[in-house]
């Protein structure tokens, strides 16, 4: 322990160097969705500006820090005075922003977002009394968008590692009674009582145990595993250990998708540096605890997110799931003992035994301890990563954090496409496991999709369903027949040709499925179809008896017009027409041929944004005669 | 062609649970399974062919047929959906007279959906090869397509 005790000090020190800031940082969001925005563009822009006028400053790539709408974000921290953020920069403001803090020795008030230091500066508020901000709790994202992921030492300096070095000197009884008072759920959307599985694992008979990380987060709308690991590997890894070390594991295996390539690359880097500091191999610190981690590449199997078929993806096999008992924590990879923990469950267990039992439950509400990370995304004004509270109101959630939604509220869904759809009369549902439950939906790991007017029911629960019947892996044929014929019932709707038994059809055949499916993704598949229909039946009847589709999605349903008295005939419209449906001379209202129209959005998207006519053209409700 | 599968097999055991990452390894150098390299595998973890097959034919992320030069893939996931992921996937379908999860007859595009790139906050994204493109829309992805020859 001596070796890294070392370490950890001459990790402080330089992050007390750094924090006393002699040299100006530059800190730029740069994990996925960040260099989405184009912040590795932005950091070749600093680069060229510091040698252009010769000046220095430290350049340090950082995760994400939650608010994705305001990507790309960039941070300048000048010697002596508090981090200062800047949202939205592009290459212009970045020159207005860097000649400010580097020419003229001040922030540009105009453009900062938030500053980190304590108090008031120069009239910029404090990035976490931000509306989005404040409501939250960190815990598990404490480090995101604030420390270098790819740097051991200032995940150290932050007291890294110290909740496995707290473990490491209990016994593994008692890592998990910690595990157990801190009433830690599992993360990956089952609720699971982290410390009763755990239990089983190391009780079981067995020289050879597994610890598995779950990171295939498959759920489409959903990012916050990505997130987390892209922006603080160290803390999941630490997790492992200490997860490892519980359960009395000494293989570790991160199942982790091919499409996070920048995660996996973190990752890879983070069991190299943990490695070299003695934190991975034989007789760790000195223990006689022996822990190696390794990274599998999922192939693009949502089902592989459950358990028994993430266990056959890893051994080689299709990842079908298999009847349980024996439970994984039995007999799981390679028959012998395993646990399988979610990202984010791994990802809380530092802060957990690095600060007890007793602070963890100080947030939450009883049953529910702690906090639950979630991506808010859809049609809300801020969308990003959140951290809350369990117990905290959807309307907290969507209206506080989000900001609301620009046209008026419909639904949301919780869960991803295992979850359900809530209407607004759920908006002052606590999120927590059991609540969520009862309104027929699920916590999942965490997706959040907010839907305004101009999202359709009927088309929402058809692409859930188009996702599910697509990844269902066939073992089960309630799963993959019924999945299919509910399909093909959602699609006849949607083209107006549904009957009012259809409906009756939809129950029958999702509440079969969720009897007759082995594993969570055929339980859980209906859902979309069943909560929608409970809370807007309307709309489908709309569908089925009016042929009609208010939010103008269902294709069938719907026609696009020119208005007359609004087109300017600037031509636009007709240039990026890909089947000639619209014509007519320059400066005349131009005329769309409904039989050519292909219903493709081109003109409609040129108008509402580049044309000069504004909004001539329109989508309405077709009039249809039935 | 097969000395570099054989470096491939090399560095990897002969244990069953050693076939996925080969073929992500194989993919990952060819672009795609052929027939030969499934041949290879087949000896070096001896295991029927049939099996190989029958696991990569599992997973989406295994192609067996020579990819474009440039790959798209239009995110579907719900964020994108709900912004209009789907009239992008239309949109290329019939620009590039190809169904999602073909090869353009020039070979220039690969058009594939993708169940969700994780960056539903920029939504909606397309891929292209590596890079990520944000709040695409139906125009801005026609000029974007000029820049891939």
């Amino acid at each position: 322990m001596n070796k890294l005790t070392k370490k950890i000090d001459s990790a402080k020190g330089k992050w007390e160097k750094l924090k006393e800031n002699r040299e100006p940082i530059v800190y730029i969001g740069a994990a996925s969705c960040g260099r989405a925005a184009g912040a590795l563009d932005l950091k070749e822009s600093v680069k060229a500006f510091l040698d252009e006028n010769k000046k220095s400053a430290r350049i340090i790539e950082v995760g994400c820090i939650g608010p994705c709408y305001l990507e790309p974000l960039v941070d300048i921290q000048m010697p002596g005075e508090p981090r200062v953020s800047y949202n939205n920069v592009n290459a212009k403001t970045l020159q207005m922003i860097l000649k400010s803090h580097f020419q003229d020795g001040t922030p540009h008030k105009k453009l900062a977002l938030g500053h980190f230091g304590t108090g008031d500066f120069d009239g910029i508020p404090r990035f976490y009394d931000l509306p989005m901000l404040k409501p939250q709790v960190r815990i598990v994202l404490r480090n995101c968008g604030l420390i270098d992921p790819e740097e051991i030492d200032q995940y150290l300096a932050v007291d890294g590692y110290q909740g496995f070095m707290k473990a490491l000197k209990s016994t593994p009884e008692d890592v998990i009674a910690t595990v157990r008072q801190a009433g830690l759920r599992g993360r990956g959307g089952a609720g699971f009582p982290t410390f009763r599985k755990w239990t089983v694992c190391r009780e079981a008979a067995g020289e050879q145990k597994y610890l598995i990380c779950n990171a295939d987060e498959g759920d489409p709308g959903a990012f916050m595993n990505r997130s987390l690991i892209e922006s603080d590997p160290h803390a999941v890894l630490e997790g492992m250990l200490i997860a490892g070390y519980a359960i009395g594991a000494s293989k570790g295996i991160v199942y982790i998708r091919a499409e996070y390539p920048l995660a996996i690359e973190r990752l890879k880097r983070a069991i190299g540096q943990m490695r070299e500091y003695g934190l991975l191999g034989s007789n760790i610190l000195g223990s006689d605890f022996s822990f190696e981690i390794k990274i599998k590449e999922g192939a693009g199997a949502f089902v592989c997110g459950e358990e028994t078929a993430l266990i056959g993806s890893i051994e080689g096999k299709r990842g079908m799931p298999r009847s349980r008992p024996p439970f994984p924590a039995i007999a799981g990879l390679f028959g012998s003992p395993t646990i399988i923990n979610n990202v984010e469950t791994l990802g809380t267990l530092p802060n957990i035994l690095r600060n007890g039992p007793d602070w963890y439950t100080r947030f939450g509400k009883e049953g529910n301890r702690g906090t639950k990370t979630f991506s808010l995304v859809g049609k809300i004004r801020r969308p990003g990563l959140i951290e809350v509270q369990l117990g905290t109101t959807l309307r907290e959630i969507i209206f506080d954090i989000g900001g609301g939604v620009q046209k008026p509220f419909k639904a949301i869904q919780t869960g991803g496409p295992s979850g359900g759809c809530l209407s607004e009369e759920f908006l002052d549902l606590t999120v927590d496991y059991e609540s969520l439950a009862s309104a027929g939906s699920i916590m999942g790991s965490g997706g959040l999709i907010v839907m305004d007017e101009d999202t359709c029911i009927v088309d929402l629960a058809k692409y859930f369903l188009d996702f599910t019947q697509k990844e269902s892996c066939g073992k089960c044929v309630p799963c993959r027949v019924g999945t299919k014929h509910i399909l093909e019932i959602l699609q006849r709707i949607s083209e107006g040709e549904g009957s009012p038994d259809d409906l009756l059809a939809l129950r029958t055949l999702g509440d079969t499925i969720k009897k007759g499916a082995l594993c969570g993704l055929g339980q859980t598949a209906p859902n979309p179809v069943l909560t929608t229909l409970r809370y807007f039946r309307n709309e489908y009847l709309e569908h089925i008896k009016d042929h009609k589709c208010r939010a103008t999605v269902c294709k069938s349903l719907i026609e696009y017009r020119v208005i007359k008295e609004k087109c300017t005939g600037c031509q636009s419209c007709v240039r990026v027409c890909p089947t000639g449906a619209i014509t007519g001379p320059r400066s005349e209202p131009h005329n769309l041929d409904a039989s050519k129209c292909i219903k493709c959005r081109s003109c409609y998207e040129i108008c509402r944004y580049e044309a000069i006519a504004g909004d001539a053209i329109v989508i309405r409700t077709a009039e249809r005669q039935s | 062609m097969p000395e570099q599968i054989r470096k491939i097999l090399g560095k990897h055991g002969r244990s069953p649970d050693e076939l996925i990452p080969i073929l992500q390894d194989v993919q990952a150098a060819f672009g795609y399974l052929g027939e030969e390299s499934v041949k290879a595998i087949s000896r070096y973890l001896r295991i029927s062919e049939n099996q190989i097959y029958g696991v990569s034919s599992f997973y989406a992320q295994f192609r067996f047929t020579e990819p474009g030069r440039h790959g798209i893939k239009v995110c579907l996931g719900t964020a994108c959906h709900v912004r209009g992921g789907g009239t992008l996937l239309d949109m290329l379908e019939r620009g590039l007279d190809v169904h999602c999860g073909e090869t353009t007859e020039d070979k220039r595009y690969d058009l594939d959906r993708v169940a969700c790139l994780g960056c539903c906050a920029l939504s909606p994204v397309v891929q292209i090869d590596r890079d990520i493109y944000s709040r695409m829309t139906v125009n801005k992805l026609t000029e974007l397509l000029k820049n891939y020859e």
